[in-house]
């Protein structure tokens, strides 16, 4: 399949600070892509990039086949975005913007529409000023899944829907997947990525730290194990098994981590030594999140970690 | 989160001063901090406004004989009144002050009600109020900051303007009388603004309230100041914040004590608008949020009708102050009728409004010249909007649509090209039409609405000059605010000093031909067109090979 979006080497910098320090993405047709990063790593600078509102430094970004920077009007044609801090127009209604943003893009599917703001549950006659966050980010989202286009591109757009929003969200990405359409998902809510996504990328001080799908992924980091033992059955050895980290045995409970290349060799030997249970737990994105972070201590935008992506603001007393 | 308010809603009576003002000075330091620059350069160039103005008509008029008894009546009558106000007296000091007094004051009023605004309803209306509320930040807080910042700013631009005056050997009391004037107007005005942000919901709602609240007193004070003194007409003068200006009558009679009116008007203004703050939720005006259609209407469809649609409510404003403007203008025409055919006299009209002929037509030119800097800035407005889109994300969402930056741009210089014209000629034609019933002496339709579309060509240059600002610069944009400032200053008050000709030619408005009564230059038109295209031409080029953020 070919390549819906790509980017090599891409930088750009915003008086001293870089934004983007060499990055490299690939998006296949058809997949919906997890772009994966906190705060401040450069996800929406990159956005703006392939959507032609910025110019990149050095590096070169094709989307769709096109130069975003010199044919953004005629790519427009082909995606919808939904910024990640939606604002509207204080005295429009949603409808009007839906509907206006539909004009834009050459037109709107009307059956699509109706199923989409119902779906939603999107009161449309309110003005732009009177949603919350939520119903803010819903205009964004049925104004972008409406149009027929083949390439979305979507700057955390959960953000601010509630847990039965976001489910009807998800179904809504299946459909778009089972459309044959091609989504690119930035989001630092892993839970929504590991669900939806084909592929990641995970972009860390403006570049791409780690890609592919969860699979592969996975491989690089460690299962969580816990066997319980047959009466009897000697934990013996289990201490220094190769590949094995943080082992706690407990009379006949074991936890450990193990790396994915030694899985295979410690289930049989468990199996062969007898257990009445075992349970393995791929690690969730969170952690390979977190590994992939930790991994690199050194970087030079270290200021925003990962366990606190958004620390709140002080308030003056 | 902004349906209305009952305002029979709870207020418990028990929070003490204490707690409802508390975080109070952090609050004004914050807003002072944010308009350390804002604040004192207004008032720098309200001061020079005052002072250099003043020490330039001195130079020209040193003595009360020069400043003839000649001079005092063609400032006595009733159609140069309307603009400027009344003159105190026949004195070379009542003179010097004679332009600046009411453009002063009216520009104080504005600088105190914006000061107010933007500490209050622009807070709120973008939710930072809401971040400093959930704070040890007491409901009264930010609107007292606000009140007393706005206040700081009248007081410090009148009292140095009036001490500057004191400073040119001018009479210590007639300016300290010229500071009460400008102050009165400048606090009642802070009052006013803090009673308008309460009621609307929206920044742009609490513009449209407190500038129209402000054109209607100047349109008040205008019809009352032309009347006879003594008469029921000339006393609504005193309803009228911009009317009290005139009637202190700074270096004639002196009437210092009218600063109580602007104080009461303050205080009561506060006191209103606390007794709105206690009974409404934040983020709400009294005024409520209406809900809107739930399909778009078959227009919207584009760049050009978006700006127009967003634009709906200022350009009927506009279209109404136009309307308004024309009938007192018109109107007004036939009380210029008795006029004396003296040379100096003629002399100075020219002067005033750059123009020869019949006094009718002096006058006019006067007004329209006036009319189309306000118009101007009715332009500006609207490119700006560019930039306050570009700020707020919304011009993200539209260039990420198959809309290109050419459309997108175009759009927001082409609607004020449109809207000034339109704008113009809906004076022109209001004129045409009021002017004949007032005095025989009135232009004709075609005249009057020619005359005013004279006047175009530096609008537009003004128009362009935004627009350079916003594609190339836009962290700069506002600057074309100074700008028009500086073209209004330079045009209305240089021909009555001595400041190099080259000077006055800075400003578009200087190019402009005189008419009616004069002939129709094409080439200044034409010149003045042509810099416009080119601001505009160079503003969307730099705009189509920059960063939109």
């Amino acid at each position: 399949m070919s390549d819906v979006i790509t980017t090599t080497g891409l930088h750009k910098s915003f008086g001293h600070t870089v934004a983007l320090d060499g990055l490299d993405l690939s998006v296949r047709e058809g997949e919906v892509h997890g772009f994966l990063g906190p705060n401040g790593a450069g996800k929406s600078t990159t956005i703006r990039i392939l959507l032609g509102l910025l110019r990149a430094d050095g590096g070169t970004a094709t989307v769709l086949g096109r130069d975003p920077w010199r044919d953004a009007t005629d790519l427009h044609r082909s995606l919808a975005y939904v910024p990640g801090d939606v604002v509207l127009w204080p005295s429009l209604s949603g409808g009007e913007v839906i509907d206006l943003l539909g004009r834009l893009r050459g037109g709107i599917d009307e059956e699509r529409r109706r199923r989409l703001v119902e779906r939603f549950e999107l009161d449309e006659t309110k003005k732009g000023k009177a949603y919350s966050k939520g119903n803010r980010q819903k205009v964004a989202l049925v104004a972008a899944l409406a149009s027929g286009v083949p390439l979305l591109v979507l700057d955390e757009p959960t953000a601010g829907l509630d847990p039965l929003m976001e489910e009807v969200f998800q179904s809504e990405l299946t459909a778009l997947k089972d459309d044959g359409r091609t989504v690119l998902l930035s989001s630092h809510i892993l839970s929504e990525v590991e669900r939806a996504c084909d592929r990641v990328s995970i972009v860390r001080a403006g570049r791409i730290v780690d890609s592919g799908s969860l699979a592969e992924l996975r491989h690089l980091t460690r299962t969580r194990v816990h066997a319980v033992l047959r009466d009897g059955a000697s934990a013996d050895g289990i201490h220094g098994w190769p590949g094995t980290h943080d082992v706690l045995v407990d009379g006949f409970d074991v936890r450990l981590s193990v790396d994915a290349d030694h899985l295979g060799d410690l289930v049989a030997t468990l199996g062969s030594r007898g257990v009445t249970s075992l349970t393995c737990q791929p690690p969730t994105l969170e952690e390979l999140f977190l590994a992939r972070y930790q991994a690199q201590p050194d970087a030079p935008e270290a200021s925003q970690t990962p366990q606190t992506p958004q620390a709140p603001q002080e308030q003056p007393a | 989160m902004t349906t209305a308010t009952a305002p029979t809603g709870h207020v418990a009576p028990t929070i003490s001063l204490g707690t409802r003002l508390a975080g109070f000075s952090h609050l004004l330091r914050l807003a002072w901090r944010r308009d350390r620059i804002r604040i004192p350069s207004s008032v720098f160039g309200l001061v020079v406004l005052a002072v250099g103005s003043a020490q330039a008509t001195l130079a020209l008029y040193p003595t009360d004989e020069a400043a003839s008894t000649g001079l005092a009546s063609v400032l006595s009558n009733p159609s140069v009144i309307a603009l400027y106000g009344p003159i105190s007296s026949h004195t070379a000091d009542a003179l010097a002050v004679f332009k600046t007094l009411m453009m002063g004051a009216f520009l104080t009023a504005v600088l105190g009600f914006v000061v107010v605004r933007r500490h209050t309803r622009t807070e709120e209306d973008e939710g930072r109020l809401e971040l400093l509320g959930a704070g040890v930040v007491g409901r009264w807080s930010a609107l007292a900051a606000a009140v007393t910042l706005g206040t700081i700013a009248v007081v410090a631009a009148s009292v140095l303007s009036g001490a500057g005056l004191a400073a040119l050997g001018m009479d210590p009391t007639g300016s300290i009388a010229f500071a009460v004037a400008w102050m009165s107007a400048g606090l009642a005005m802070v009052g006013v603004a803090a009673v308008v942000v309460q009621l609307a919901s929206t920044t742009r709602g609490a513009a449209g309230l407190g500038f129209g609240f402000l054109g209607a007193m100047f349109a008040l004070r205008a019809i009352a100041d032309s009347a006879d003194p003594g008469t029921f007409v000339h006393s609504l003068g005193w309803l009228s914040p911009l009317g009290w200006t005139g009637r202190v009558e700074a270096y004639g009679a002196n009437r210092t004590w009218v600063l109580l009116l602007g104080v009461v008007a303050l205080v009561v203004g506060v006191a209103v608008a606390l007794a709105v703050l206690d009974r409404r939720d934040l983020g709400a005006g009294v005024i409520p949020a209406r809900n809107g259609p739930e399909r778009a209407g078959r227009l919207l469809t584009g760049p050009f009708s978006l700006v127009t649609r967003l634009a709906r409510g200022t350009i009927i404003g506009w279209a109404a102050g136009m309307v308004l403007g024309g009938v007192v203008v018109g109107s007004l025409l036939g009380s210029v009728a008795d006029m004396v055919d003296d040379p100096s006299i003629r002399d100075l009209l020219e002067k005033l409004g750059g123009t020869t002929g019949t006094v009718e037509n002096v006058y006019l030119a006067t007004e329209i010249h006036f009319v189309a800097v306000a118009v101007a800035a009715a332009g500006i407005a609207l490119v700006l909007r560019l930039v306050g889109s570009e700020r707020s994300g919304l011009g993200e969402v539209v260039l990420a649509t198959p809309t290109s930056r050419l459309r997108w741009f175009g759009a927001h210089v082409a609607l004020p090209v449109v809207l000034t014209t339109a704008l113009m000629a809906l004076l022109g034609a209001v004129v045409g039409v009021v002017g004949p019933s007032a005095s025989p002496a009135a232009p004709s339709f075609g005249a009057a609405v020619g005359a005013t579309l004279a006047a175009l060509p530096a609008v537009w240059v003004m128009v362009g000059v935004t627009a350079a600002l916003a594609g190339a610069a836009p962290r700069f944009a506002p600057f074309a605010w100074g700008v028009l400032l500086v073209s209004l200053i330079v045009t209305e008050v240089g021909p009555l000093t001595t400041l190099p000709s080259w000077v006055l030619d800075l400003s578009p408005f200087t190019h402009l031909s005189h008419l009616p009564g004069g002939s129709f230059e094409v080439v200044p038109a034409l010149v003045l067109t042509l810099i416009a295209l080119a601001l505009m031409a160079g503003g969307l080029l730099a705009y189509r090979h920059r960063d939109v953020t």
